[in-house]
């Protein structure tokens, strides 16, 4: 049992190391520190809100408003930043008490009312968007000069390559994702809903605290996210980030993590999110290939690794009849 | 007495339709006006039922899909993959049954993936469906190479979006068709049954005799061959294969026009005709916010309200508040009568 929990992480470790040995070896170019900073600078913000996916999965969810969340914090803040004299850092909090705000309703909406949070953050995603909508359904760009100062902000990698103030935002998110879902209280809770909520809620678990803790920390992801989003484009455009939540679950899912909640870690999110900054990157290396393949690949690694997690699953449960079976037959041999 | 039975049932859906088609009438005044010009009805009203179709059979399928507790996200990637198919295999000389064939048996192909990996490998119907919702766009681009695929110079297929037989516009006579078949088959046979029971346990089901596995993966097939003749219709109606907008989004509308007709998203007892009814509610609305000269932005919010709504009405917690104030009115009342008969 101890090792099948590694497993799912060790493969998808596995392929990202295969994944880039074939990058490397076609593209020597891609063994620099310079390919490494753009890959998690391009992915700095799906892999901000990834970690707060990796929360909802284990816990035995989903949240499918991230994409509409990351859109709606670029339109406030640009829309704030255009019209009004606060400065950014007072607009980010506000933005990010916004997003808390949102995700813990929804989580408060799924407890309370016990419904499937597949349906409620549909709800979500759908409200979050239309509200953007009615913010502006303009792109409208952000020149302020506190923003360039944070884009100019970077740490120079051995090797030339640039280690960007949003990509350090994304380290540091998976750095302290990793430390609560395995050295915090919250974190067990996590695994522990996830792993089965009835036995939970009997050994003592505070569900409905748990619950909207777990969507509160995703909203909040989502709206650092955006925050970084709009760092990222220097813009707000309600039309942007649609389909961000299918790729945070793909890469929570190639990252190793149980769809039904219960088994997974964050490090294998990062590595997820870095297979699929691997294959865009390839693409773009290549030229002649269409960005297209990148959704085709990732279908099928996606497949590959539901299949790996049912295969593991049938294993278990077949190794733990035999032993049933075992301790059985045991009693009448002795 | 006389009021069957499938009115009774369907009373909320059927007051919804007629407050917002009654609204769209004092909006503009013309809603429901129906005028025949070149052989064809014309009117809001044919609008309404003529651009509901893609939601309509999209619905149909994926209500017998959600009756098994599952739920189908790859409808709409299904629709821009036979979009793309129907294009480049018309454009390409074929001819128009052998387009139609083809198109549907791809839908069918996509259904039974989707099937296979929920029957047979018994992955949850949420992700087993995200992986083609994922990859079905980066195919259907595939199939396209990249660009919108016309077909301005091909009539035949072009009628199956913009045509009309009878006065009636094609989608709205392939909807119906589609529908009544569905209906037809489920509901004159056993099947219906079968499909409720598996939504309400599989296990228990599968051990009482129930072939489970062969009934979900028909039932994904279904969904899979609705989306493919919406993908078709969507595709005729713009004379093009648009492999990044055709059908985009509309798996949610689709779920929420099964949710709106009653069918419960935990499985069990559906409702195809609810589900007609929830997408031209849909489609009612879309329309009376296009008329009222509102931006179509407001539709999303509209969309979010409605949900909350259904979520308040359907959640198990609520229902059970309801049950235990109607009990506790019922032994007040028993309670009050007991204490006039001990005054006498």
């Amino acid at each position: 049992m101890k090792n099948s929990k590694y497993l799912p992480l060790l493969a998808t470790f596995v392929v990202f190391v295969l994944a880039y040995i074939i990058c490397v070896s076609v593209f020597p170019n891609m063994l620099s520190t310079r390919v490494a900073g753009n890959l998690l600078t391009d992915n700095a913000f799906l892999g901000i809100t990834a970690v707060g996916m990796t929360f909802v999965i284990l816990s035995g969810g989903i949240d499918l408003s991230v994409g509409s969340v990351i859109a709606f914090t670029g339109v406030f803040l640009s829309v704030i930043l255009r019209d009004t004299s606060i400065h950014p850092l007072v607009a980010f909090a506000m933005v990010l008490v916004l997003t808390t705000a949102f995700g813990a309703a929804m989580g408060g909406v799924i407890f309370f009312l016990e419904m499937p949070p597949f349906i409620v953050t549909l709800a979500g995603m759908f409200l979050a968007r239309g509200i953007s909508y009615l913010l502006t359904t303009d792109s409208v760009p952000i020149n302020h000069p506190f923003y360039s100062t944070l884009q100019d902000i970077y740490f120079l990698m051995p090797g030339g390559g640039r280690l960007t103030l949003i990509a350090i935002i994304m380290l540091v998110v998976f750095a302290v994702g990793i430390v609560i879902a395995q050295r915090t209280r919250f974190g067990t809770y996590v695994y522990a809903l996830g792993g089965n909520l009835t036995s939970a809620q009997l050994m003592g678990v505070p569900v409905a605290k748990t619950t909207i803790g777990i969507y509160a920390l995703s909203g909040f992801l989502a709206g650092l996210s955006g925050i970084v989003f709009s760092l990222y484009t220097s813009a707000g455009y309600s039309l942007a980030a649609v389909g961000v939540e299918l790729d945070a679950i793909a890469a929570v899912v190639i990252g190793g993590t149980l769809l039904t909640g219960g088994y997974g870690f964050v490090a294998g999110t990062f590595l997820g999110i870095c297979i699929q900054g691997l294959i865009q990157t390839y693409i773009v290396f290549d030229g002649t290939l269409s960005s297209w393949w990148t959704k085709i690949v990732i279908g099928l690694l996606l497949f590959g690794f539901i299949a790996l997690q049912r295969g593991l699953m049938w294993m278990s449960e077949r190794s733990a009849r035999n032993m049933r079976h075992a301790s059985a037959a045991q009693p009448s041999s002795a | 007495m006389a009021v069957p039975t499938i009115v009774r049932e369907r009373t909320p859906q059927l007051v919804v339709l007629a407050v917002i088609l009654a609204l769209n009438g004092i909006i503009s005044p013309g809603f429901f006006s129906i005028e025949i010009q070149n052989d064809r009805l014309y009117g809001s009203l044919i609008d309404v039922l003529n651009r509901g179709a893609p939601v309509t059979l999209l619905a149909i399928g994926m209500t017998l899909v959600i009756a098994t507790k599952g739920i189908d996200l790859s409808v709409g990637a299904v629709m821009a993959i036979v979009g793309a198919v129907a294009a480049s295999l018309i454009t390409s000389g074929y001819s128009l049954p052998a387009t139609l064939a083809g198109s549907l048996f791809v839908g069918l192909a996509c259904g039974v993936w989707n099937g296979a990996l929920v029957a047979l490998l018994d992955i949850q119907p949420i992700i087993a469906t995200l992986i083609l919702m994922v990859a079905g766009r980066g195919i259907a681009q595939l199939i396209t190479e990249g660009v919108i695929l016309t077909f301005n110079d091909k009539p035949e297929l072009i009628f199956v979006g913009s045509g009309s037989f009878l006065n009636l516009p094609m989608p709205v006579i392939i909807w119906i068709i589609v529908a009544i078949l569905a209906i037809l088959v489920v509901r004159r046979s056993a099947l219906g049954l079968l499909i409720e029971a598996i939504g309400v346990n599989r296990r228990a089901s599968t051990l009482s005799g129930v072939n489970s596995r062969v009934i979900l993966l028909a039932v994904y097939a279904a969904s899979g061959l609705c989306s493919a003749i919406a993908g078709v219709i969507a595709a005729a109606d713009i004379k093009g294969a648009d492999a990044n907008n055709a059908g985009l989004w509309l798996e949610m509308d689709a779920i929420l026009a099964v949710v709106i007709g009653g069918t419960s998203l935990l499985g069990g007892r559906f409702s195809l005709v609810g589900s007609l009814m929830g997408a031209m509610i849909i489609q009612s609305l879309n329309t009376g916010i296009l008329l009222a000269g509102f931006p179509p932005e407001f539709n999303l919010i509209i969309k979010a309200a409605i949900i909350l709504i259904i979520l308040i009405v359907q959640s198990p917690a609520s229902q059970a508040a309801m049950a235990n104030f109607r009990a506790n009115r019922q032994t007040v009342a028993v309670k009050t009568e007991s204490r006039e008969h001990a005054a006498r």
